[in-house]
């Protein structure tokens, strides 16, 4: 890995840095307003009686932090790394991805402003204003301009498999971000949807799915692709592989909106189409995880000495599992018990804790040292420390909720001899109380693992130029 | 083939043969799910499956709806759901029916299945204990705005309410709504100033025509007792003043077609039952 030890002259790293340490803050204060917002549900006295402080508020601002803010900046940083390393060649414009990296900031300054004031289109994961919205494509565009002209002014033949992940992710976006965000607009703060009724719905879910698809998904493939590799020192386990997932992911996330709406007033046909791409959808998803882990062969033994590897291979484990529980609970019988419990949160955080945030804080740390002229970290040690307080973070978290969703679905649909329900909704309530503590105390682990980075990456990038050596691998056993 | 980016090689390993064979069942399970179900624009499937009749928007329609779909051999499992429903347990309402409401308020099984109805249909205004909240009546207090026989209570749950308190203060001015609120608080035996309460009482007669000339209330309009210090808006001055200024308008929901006449007669017993030891 020495190559990575000097910083290429001709690239452009400082856009990397600022994302890169952007990403880490964005990280601490997203899933720290999820530790609140988690603490609010068990004790609601802290929502102190102020309304900006409440649930209602907090939590859009806690889901358009952690992925806008914590996960877009990650994109950012990686891809526009991704892109110039195996280009070999310099950003297409400077200037773009300075205003990608301010502009971007601004839109989240702008969310967390507006959002604890209420300012809403009340659309899920696209929730910010009509001139927010704006500012966002306007960003969005000029990455996507950016990112595809580096990718033209490439130096080598091909385009590496990273690449077209990034590229899937990028023109997706933002053709889902400025579809469902079409609004005529009433004031300066506030717009009403063109769309009404099921349509509105279904273009809301059309837009809200492939955020997961496109965004937390593809953008995530194209950093597992270069970031795994590198960390293991192998090659890429099988091209084809990945041409067939990519082509076949792509097609098929962009049906899989409508199981967020079964048993609507969505059309039956709909639905029962989201249905079985969703279901389909589980196979290409899996060819991510086999290329991903399979990478590995003949390297497990870094797993051993390597923490950085770990939070990739063990990102990739709680990928797969996410990408078999969603097609799961996108079957209807399934989803009549799981659809509007906990269940669905604990699958969401599978994925964005597990899967997004993990792949992210490894890749981070793998770029760190590259960026500010560093062999490694300042500690493996803390690396490790975080791997395990992530890792018990996520576990306690999904599994709270897995029981607290299960419970809830069956409490719901309890019924007696008589045909009524057996419970009203407060005792349901009641019994996921105490599951609400676990995924409080999940949260704390996981917010304490993102300060102990912090701490890491602040005394990587104040040591001394060149202070911190490589620790020479151990042999293979 | 050998291609190699920034370090990285890729090489061009076979695709998993398990994976590919799961690729291709589930192709070939979701080409049989699409010939079976609607999922093709216009397809509506080999066996004429429908989750609701989606588009209705009355019970009459739906009535129609149900009829339609059973003269053309539909599957409309919503439908089926509610039958089944019906079939099984519409023979323990059926017997409850024949019963007269005061005779249910004592059997503890049907006061169970009351309440059950209750707390899921009634406890979000009125409170898991029917105590109710500010705006919303406490039901166990034997105090009835609109009567509490139980004829009254299958009324006020059949049709629904709305009362209408009207804003005093265009018309009475802010001097005389104090002199209103004196007279009106002290009916309830509460400590006013005489003169202000004096004044009050010659302006009640407007109020008499719904409250009565005694302030006693009238379950034909929903008017309140004034005089038994039991306050659905609360009765701090403040707040009774607010009440005359500005008018209240309360609004009780019909369920009739959301619970029907046999659980609402169950509902009317247990709500019945909860002032009886009054």
């Amino acid at each position: 890995m020495s190559e990575m030890t000097q910083a290429h002259p001709e690239y452009n790293y400082k856009v990397i840095r600022q994302f890169a340490v952007m990403t880490v803050v964005w990280g601490i204060v997203g899933m720290g307003i999820g530790v609140l917002i988690a603490a609010q549900l068990y004790w609601p006295a802290l929502n102190f009686d102020t309304p900006w402080l409440t649930f209602s508020r907090l939590r859009p601002l806690h889901t358009n932090a952690v992925i806008f803010a914590f996960g877009g900046c990650a994109l950012f940083a990686t891809s526009y790394y991704v892109v110039q390393r195996t280009s070999q060649v310099r950003l297409f414009s400077d200037k773009l991805a300075s205003f990608t990296f301010w502009g971007w900031q601004l839109v989240i300054l702008l969310a967390a402003i507006t959002l604890p004031m209420g300012i809403t289109s009340s659309k899920e994961y696209a929730e910010l204003e009509w001139p927010i919205d704006i500012l966002i494509a306007l960003v969005w565009i000029a990455y996507i301009i950016n990112f595809f002209g580096t990718v033209a002014i490439r130096r080598v033949s091909h385009i590496y498999v990273a690449n077209w992940f990034f590229g899937a992710f990028m023109i997706t976006v933002a053709i889902l971000h400025i579809g469902n965000n079409m609004a005529i607009p009433v004031s300066f703060t506030k717009s009403y949807s063109i769309y009404a009724g099921a349509v509105d719905a279904m273009m809301q879910w059309w837009y809200g799915h492939n955020a997961v698809g496109f965004f937390l998904t593809a953008g995530f493939l194209g950093m597992m692709y270069y970031f795994v590799p590198k960390q293991a020192g192998r090659p890429v386990y099988s091209y084809r592989l990945s041409v067939v997932h990519f082509w076949a992911l792509i097609s098929l996330y962009i049906w899989a909106g409508p199981h967020h709406l079964h048993y609507t007033a969505l059309p039956d046909w709909t639905q029962s189409l989201g249905m079985v791409m969703s279901v389909i959808l589980f196979v290409p998803s899996w060819g991510g995880m086999i290329n991903g882990i399979m990478t590995l062969s003949g390297a497990w033994h870094k797993l051993r000495s390597d923490p950085i590897l770990r939070f990739l291979i063990v990102s990739l484990s709680f990928y797969g599992m996410s990408t078999f529980e969603g097609p799961m609970m996108a079957i209807k019988t399934v989803n009549a018990l799981s659809h509007y419990t906990d269940w669905t949160i604990g699958h969401v955080h599978s994925g964005a804790l597990g899967w997004v945030a993990m792949v992210s804080i490894g890749s981070i740390y793998h770029l760190i040292p590259v960026l500010f002229n560093q062999s490694r970290m300042y500690s493996i040690k803390l690396i490790n420390v975080h791997f395990w307080l992530a890792t018990i973070g996520v576990v306690l978290y999904i599994v709270a909720m897995w029981l607290s969703g299960v419970l809830q679905g069956l409490m719901w649909r309890a019924v007696n001899a008589d045909g009524t329900l057996t419970y009203s909704f407060i005792e349901a309530l009641e019994a996921s109380k105490p599951f609400y503590f676990v995924r409080f105390l999940g949260g704390v682990f996981v917010v304490t693992g993102m300060l102990i980075m912090a701490y890491n990456c602040y005394r990587t990038i104040t040591a001394p130029k060149g202070s911190l050596e490589a620790i020479p691998e151990p042999q293979a056993a | 083939m050998h291609h190699e980016f920034d370090g990285i090689v890729e090489i061009n390993n076979q695709l998993p043969r398990w994976w590919t064979i799961l690729f291709y069942v589930c192709i070939v399970w979701a080409l049989f799910y699409l010939a079976l179900y609607p999922g093709l624009g216009n397809w509506h499937g080999l066996w004429n499956w429908k989750s609701s009749n989606q588009g209705i928007l009355s019970l009459e329609e739906s009535r129609k709806a149900v009829e339609l779909a059973k003269q053309n051999n539909e599957i409309v499992q919503y439908d089926r759901e509610v039958a089944f429903a019906q079939e099984t347990f519409g023979p323990i309402f059926d017997a409850y029916a024949k019963r007269p409401i005061e005779e249910l308020a004592r059997d503890p099984e049907a006061l169970k299945v009351g309440q059950r109805l209750f707390s899921q249909n009634c406890s979000q205004c009125h409170g898991s204990d029917a105590r109710g909240q500010r705006g919303f009546p406490n039901l166990t207090d034997n105090d009835w705005l609109y009567g509490g026989t139980p004829d009254k209570i299958v009324e006020t749950l059949t049709n629904g309410r709305k009362a209408a308190m009207p804003a005093w203060l265009p018309s009475m001015g802010e001097l005389g709504i104090k002199e209103l609120v004196a007279y009106a608080l002290s009916l309830s035996g509460r400590k006013v100033d005489q003169d202000l309460a004096d004044a009050g009482k010659a302006k009640f007669v407007v109020c008499a025509a719904c409250h009565g000339q005694d302030g006693k209330g009238n379950h034909a309009f929903g008017a309140p007792n004034l005089t038994d210090n039991i306050w659905l808006y609360g009765g701090s001055e403040m707040t009774v003043t607010e009440t005359l200024n500005y008018g209240r308008n309360g609004v009780m929901p019909s369920f009739k077609n959301t619970l029907g006449d046999q659980k609402i007669h169950l509902v009317a017993a247990y709500v019945y039952s909860l002032s009886q030891d009054k």
